[in-house]
């Protein structure tokens, strides 16, 4: 395909994927690179809410643990979440959204109408509706909680183009050659979603790292040390602290730069690979 | 399709997904793992408190006939009890009912900010593309949707309320305290608004028609801002309509940021409390409203333009 070769990307995809890159990087190996331990094992009382210095490049929280070092380890958390959410949304959502488009009738009205139903709760409601039962949401309720909604969007995409592939020509030609369903769904058709679907997964990166953090803010979150939604959550209670603000902008800094990075991808992938599309956020 | 048919059909769709988002609300309590009755009881309940509550509940019956009672709950808009004293409480939909004002003022001037701010600036970086101008506005506006709502609130509070003491800060409900939340909460819309209104204007000033209006000799300001808005306007009002319902679910931080009442502070407080029929019916009104304001935009939409209507 044209729209693969190299030198036709938009500055938009080339500065994603460098941010992506470095993010990914830094979930692998950030803890490796953290000058301080974090952890309960890591509290010293005695350097709390310590401000930027030599030894402490970002200084330090409430229980003095090295800002730098949690940030280096969130960045694992976030990869490792994200990632599991991403993974599951989309083999979830691709299955059902393809499976919608090739039986069409019947079972297509079905899920779309399901579909409908999870979409009827903006942003972040499911999500709370959901770890709300619980009185501490653990790791796995929390990663179903964010693939509740997360599966939507890929289901909705899948569904899409396996509408207008399976009226195709090659289509059709293997059905006549007498191809299976299953056959013709992931020999033929599962190739051709590749690419939509990376356009979503990107996207969808950094929705799960806003809702997760959202969701830590409220509360609500998996209660593990040092995600970057519970720094935030420290960092904005202790705002009026003087010489404690760049607590909270060092992680909305990391969480934001997640969300851009995902986003300038996403859509500059998007241009590029539809470009009806282009700017339609 | 004729109108009355897609009016219709977009009507009863509607209604199955309410009646599929009251099924699935009613479900999370029953389904996720964790008991609602240990969780209010606490460990060192009698059996006799933990039967209480259960009445209270509704957790004695079989479970259809649970989803029938709440069914019932919504029918006669109470919306259910607190639990595990109803006595002298209000009925849930009371408490809905209080809050839920706060909420949609809160939701309507953030969309208002979000439109009358990001309108001019999509117009205008589109009109000067490429220019230093359009730069910002586009470095702006991904700045607006990747910058946290729970950063964005705190900031705003510090620099406004503590530093500059221009605004009013945390616990004041006057005209006045609501600046700051609407600006927190319509921030990321107003940013996505900018990005498809440039797109939009750019589209639609390549047209033909343009050329046309053009060199029949109009002046540009009535090119631009009649024959050009009014098209590439449409996509984007509807966009702004139907995000309506992410700006209630905003809410849920804003208002806690603020400490402003309204569904949000009130669901998180049902939350923290284990008061679940709230929390049932705080998810319930806001995913109701959202569902019904769709419904009224895709109509309005389908009555504007006929093209719609065919899908």
């Amino acid at each position: 395909m044209r729209a693969w070769q190299p030198g036709r990307w938009s500055p938009s995809v080339w500065v994603g994927a460098i941010m992506v890159a470095v993010f990914v990087l830094l979930g692998v190996f950030g803890p490796l690179l953290a000058p301080y331990p974090v952890g309960t094992r890591a509290m010293d009382l005695d350097h709390m809410y310590a401000p930027m210095s030599w030894s402490h490049w970002l200084g330090t929280d409430k229980s003095g643990v090295d800002t730098l070092s949690q940030l280096l380890h969130g960045a694992r958390e976030a990869l490792l979440l994200s990632t599991i959410v991403v993974g599951i949304s989309a083999t979830i959502g691709v299955t059902i959204g393809m499976i919608a488009g090739y039986a069409r009738g019947f079972v297509d009205e079905a899920i779309m109408r399901v579909v409908d139903i999870f979409l009827a709760f903006p942003g972040l409601l499911l999500n709370i509706a959901i770890v709300a039962v619980v009185a501490r949401p653990g790791l796995p309720l929390f990663i179903a909680a964010l693939c509740a909604n997360g599966w939507v969007g890929y289901a909705r995409v899948a569904r899409g183009q396996v509408l207008s592939l399976r009226e195709r020509d090659y289509v059709m030609a293997a059905r006549a050659l007498g191809a299976s369903t299953p056959r013709i769904l992931f020999r033929h058709i599962a190739p051709n979603l590749i690419a939509p679907i990376l356009v979503q997964v990107s996207l969808s990166f950094g929705n799960v790292i806003a809702a997760e953090a959202s969701l830590s803010f409220l509360g609500l979150g998996p209660q593990v040390d040092h995600t970057w939604g519970a720094m935030l959550e420290q960092g904005t209670s202790f705002l009026w602290k003087p010489g404690f603000r760049h607590y909270a902008l060092a992680a909305g800094a990391a969480i934001a730069w997640v969300v851009l990075a995902a986003n300038l991808l996403g859509d500059g992938l998007r241009d590029r690979l539809d470009p009806r599309q282009r700017g339609r956020a | 399709m004729p109108l009355g048919a897609f009016i219709l059909r977009r009507l009863g769709l509607g209604l199955l997904s309410l009646l599929g988002v009251s099924i699935l609300v009613f479900l999370f309590l029953h389904v996720i793992p964790g008991d609602p009755v240990d969780q209010l009881a606490g460990g060192e309940a009698t059996p006799e408190q933990r039967q209480k509550i259960e009445q209270c509940m509704g957790l004695d019956v079989s479970m259809p006939e649970q989803f029938w009672n709440f069914l019932g709950n919504v029918a006669d808009r109470t919306l259910g009890h607190q639990c595990p004293d109803p006595k002298g409480k209000p009925t849930v939909a009371a408490l809905i009912g209080d809050a839920f004002p706060h909420t949609v003022a809160l939701a309507l001037v953030g969309l208002a900010f979000a439109i009358v701010m990001a309108l001019p600036l999509g117009i205008y970086a589109a009109l000067r593309r490429g220019t230093w101008f359009d730069t910002l506005a586009a470095i702006g506006a991904l700045s607006g949707i990747a910058i946290p709502n729970m950063l964005l609130g705190p900031l705003l509070l510090l620099w406004f309320f503590v530093d500059l003491g221009w605004l009013p800060g945390p616990f004041e409900v006057g005209p006045a305290a609501i600046i700051l939340p609407a600006f927190a909460i319509g921030t990321h819309l107003m940013a996505m608004l900018a990005r498809m209104t440039r797109s939009a204007m750019v589209e639609v000033l390549g047209e033909d028609y343009l050329r046309t209006a053009r060199a029949k000799g109009l002046p540009e300001r009535v090119v631009v801002w009649k024959h050009a808005l009014r098209n590439a306007i449409m996509p984007v009002v509807t966009v702004a309509g139907l995000q309506f319902g992410s700006l209630l679910s905003g809410s849920i931080i804003i208002e806690n940021v603020f400490a402003r009442p309204g569904l949000g502070s009130l669901l998180l407080a049902a939350i923290r409390e284990r008061n679940y029929p709230v929390v049932q019916g705080c998810v319930l009104v806001i995913a109701a409203s959202y569902v019904l304001v769709n419904i009224a935009v895709d109509v309005a939409y389908g009555l504007i333009d006929p093209r719609v209507r065919r899908g």
